[in-house]
């Protein structure tokens, strides 16, 4: 047992792969470390919501928290409660549906908040926004600070856009 | 036995395909109802349509596979579910958005309609109603003791959302009660009008863990409309695909089962195998999830240079680490007292909802799509791995074993893999006409039928494996615990926006 263990923990967990966007990654990993310190003393609080998606842009936001992406490293962690939330991810169209759920949500984070909708459905409906049952983009329900384009984004973007969002408030973060 | 369609009196619908189709009167159809009650054929679906619905039949010992259709132009139509509760379901869809009524005992309650679209019957007669969201009438519950656990649709995880309501006794649930719907979009009033293309990016997102299945059923079921032959090579690239999504999500199943056991380091293990077979799959068709990359005709892109190499360096590592991480699994007394005997889910239970994928096999229903069905799978040599046991452990050795076939089917495809064109063009179509398929998905089997009309989509019905597998979980988690419905909702890992379109 002991030995499994061991063997497994020889595994390269972290250590990043000789690919170009490997570089990257460990690029926009310092930057989102070092101003998710500065501004949050290392810590920020993640509730995801789906109000609609179709479980693909769930999947990415899934990785961010293996080994690759170790999403914790940064201070950055999903929670399990909207109450404990700095941050909403939301991602879907926002299904007729979802709108109340999503909407009591919102109201249940806290103050000072934000909300980041991830995915191409959740800027404007996408692919989905004609429908009679889909209400359209996240902004069509609750405030939205920062939208993270793709179908789905890659966990990479995924960072990409926390930096962004940590970067862009400094009003906000006293 | 004699065949369904000598069964199931009606007219043969020409300009149908691959499966026959056949008009019926009320009571061929209730034959047919009753065929699926007393275990002589396996009900692939049941869906609406303006002023008529059609049953898909399986009989599992032939293999052979009928739609049976019923017009129905006093909106209204025998249920099936009063005699065959997995019917039950569908039905409830079917009078949300066709307006049309089961007439017979069952379940009067709506299910996807959860009173907010502002709009009653969508894809029937289409009548606005106001947004009034009444209570839902749970099932009452009655007993000494009994206290309720309402849970979503906000769930605590990344996860989609869906109202469970649990009634306990103590730490034992003695019943569950689901109530979906929440991220239904509109999928098929979306299909309806749309054009072949846009109509396969909506197919490649009525569930993004299964894309590549959704797009095949559709591409197949267009194919089979059009009378199209494919490529080679696009086949086999199809089936790559098919392969490194089955490969991805049974590892992120098999750790995210353990993790519900909090067992974390199978979950870490599992998620770094998920992470690199979803590179390789980037590698090869320059999307993680290989969304679109399946396209009616073919496929839209070929594999990028070296991708091969890469894969197979992915095979390597999955070869060289796999079989630790299962024997950890195995080892871990504290794992297994969580996962084995939880859960059961009867064989006979299992046959009567046709469920498929894992949640099936592990239950001793040796169904699986890929045979006798499609190509390149009649070329390629694999194992169907089923289990009798029924519970969440048998349902992780499913996966287990079922990655082990998917490595041993990626190698073979590599090495037969094709050279020669992607994609077929579409021909222009004269007369409308119909296609179906079924495809093998990750989590079971999808259903893709499809009627084209002047070179649109008349009509699109696609049906997720997690139809009958919903209903199943209701009942394998009576008599358990609370704490253990995470592992077993994770073991059977059902799509929620595949049900809810």
């Amino acid at each position: 047992m002991r030995k499994i263990l061991r063997n497994l923990a020889r595994l390269p967990l972290t250590e990043p792969a000789p690919r170009p966007d490997e570089a990257a990654l460990a690029e926009i990993a310092k930057r989102v470390d070092a101003a998710a310190r500065r501004r949050l003393g290392r810590s920020l609080s993640i509730r995801e919501v789906d109000a609609g998606s179709c479980n693909g842009c769930e999947l990415e936001i899934h990785a961010l928290n293996n080994a690759f992406y170790d999403l914790e490293r940064f201070g950055l962690r999903f929670v399990a409660s909207p109450r404990h939330a700095d941050v909403l991810m939301v991602t879907g169209p926002v299904t007729k549906n979802m709108r109340e759920a999503l909407e009591r949500t919102y109201n249940a984070t806290p103050d000072p908040k934000w909300v980041v909708a991830v995915g191409d459905c959740a800027r404007n409906g996408g692919i989905f926004a004609e429908s009679y049952a889909v209400v359209g983009g996240v902004d069509r329900v609750v405030p939205v600070d920062l939208h993270i384009g793709g179908c789905p984004p890659r966990p990479i973007d995924l960072l990409k856009g926390l930096l962004a969002l940590l970067e862009a408030r400094p009003a906000a973060a006293k | 036995m004699s065949a369904l369609t000598d069964r199931i009196e009606g007219r043969r619908v020409e300009g149908h395909r691959p499966w026959p189709r056949v008009i019926v009167r009320e009571n061929a159809w209730r034959t047919a109802a009753e065929l699926l009650a007393a275990g002589q054929a396996t009900l692939l679906s049941l869906w609406g349509d303006i002023n008529k619905v059609h049953m898909a039949l399986l009989d599992e010992s032939s293999g052979e596979k009928i739609v049976v259709t019923l017009e129905c132009p006093d909106r209204q139509f025998p249920s099936v579910a009063a005699h065959h509760l997995p019917a039950q379901r569908l039905e409830r869809a079917i009078r949300d958005l066709y307006g049309l009524e089961p007439v017979g005992p069952g379940d009067d309650r709506p299910w996807l309609n959860l009173g907010f679209w502002g709009v009653m019957h969508p894809l029937g007669d289409r009548r606005q109603s106001p947004v009034a969201c009444k209570p839902y009438a749970f099932l009452p519950v009655e007993g000494e003791n009994l206290h309720q656990i309402p849970v979503g649709p906000v769930h605590a995880g990344i996860i989609e959302p869906g109202h469970f309501r649990f009634t306990a006794n103590g730490e034992t649930i003695v019943r569950l009660e689901e109530r979906l719907g929440y991220v239904h979009k509109g999928i098929d009033s979306l299909m309806s009008g749309a054009d072949l293309e846009r109509g396969a990016k909506l197919a490649a997102r009525v569930s993004g863990d299964s894309t590549v299945a959704y797009a095949i059923a559709f591409a197949q079921a267009v194919e089979a409309a059009l009378q199209m032959q494919i490529p080679a090579r696009a086949v086999y690239l199809r089936a790559l695909m098919a392969e490194l999504e089955r490969m991805a999500n049974h590892f992120g199943d098999i750790g995210a089962i353990c993790n519900d056991a909090s067992f974390a380091i199978m979950h870490a293990h599992c998620g770094i195998l998920r992470e690199r077979t979803l590179r390789a799959a980037d590698a090869c068709f320059g999307h993680r999830l290989m969304m679109d990359c399946v396209v009616p005709g073919g496929v839209a892109r070929d594999l990028f240079p070296n991708a091969a190499e890469q894969v197979r360096a992915l095979l390597q590592i999955v070869r060289a680490s796999f079989p630790q991480i299962v024997e950890l699994y195995e080892n871990t007394a504290s794992l297994q007292d969580r996962t084995a005997t939880t859960g059961i889910l009867k064989p006979d239970l299992a046959r009567r909802f046709g469920a498929g994928g894992y949640v099936g096999r592990a239950s001793g229903r040796a169904f699986d799509a890929r045979r006798p069905g499609y190509a390149p799978y009649d070329e390629l040599t694999f194992d169907i791995p089923v289990l009798d046991a029924g519970d969440v452990d048998a349902r992780i050795w499913i996966r287990i074993r079922e990655v082990e076939q998917s490595l041993s089917l990626v190698e073979q495809i590599l090495q037969r893999l094709p050279a020669g064109d992607l994609r077929a063009a579409i021909p222009e179509m004269g007369a409308p006409c119909d296609g179906v398929a079924l495809v093998e998905g990750f989590r079971g089997d999808v259903l893709a039928w499809i009627r084209i009309e002047d070179n649109h989509i008349g009509r699109c019905h696609l049906r997720d494996p997690s139809w009958f597998q919903w209903p199943l979980l209701e009942a394998v988690i009576e008599g358990n615990i609370v704490a253990d419905f995470p592992l077993c909702n994770k073991s059977f890992n059902c799509s929620y926006s595949g049900h809810d379109l």
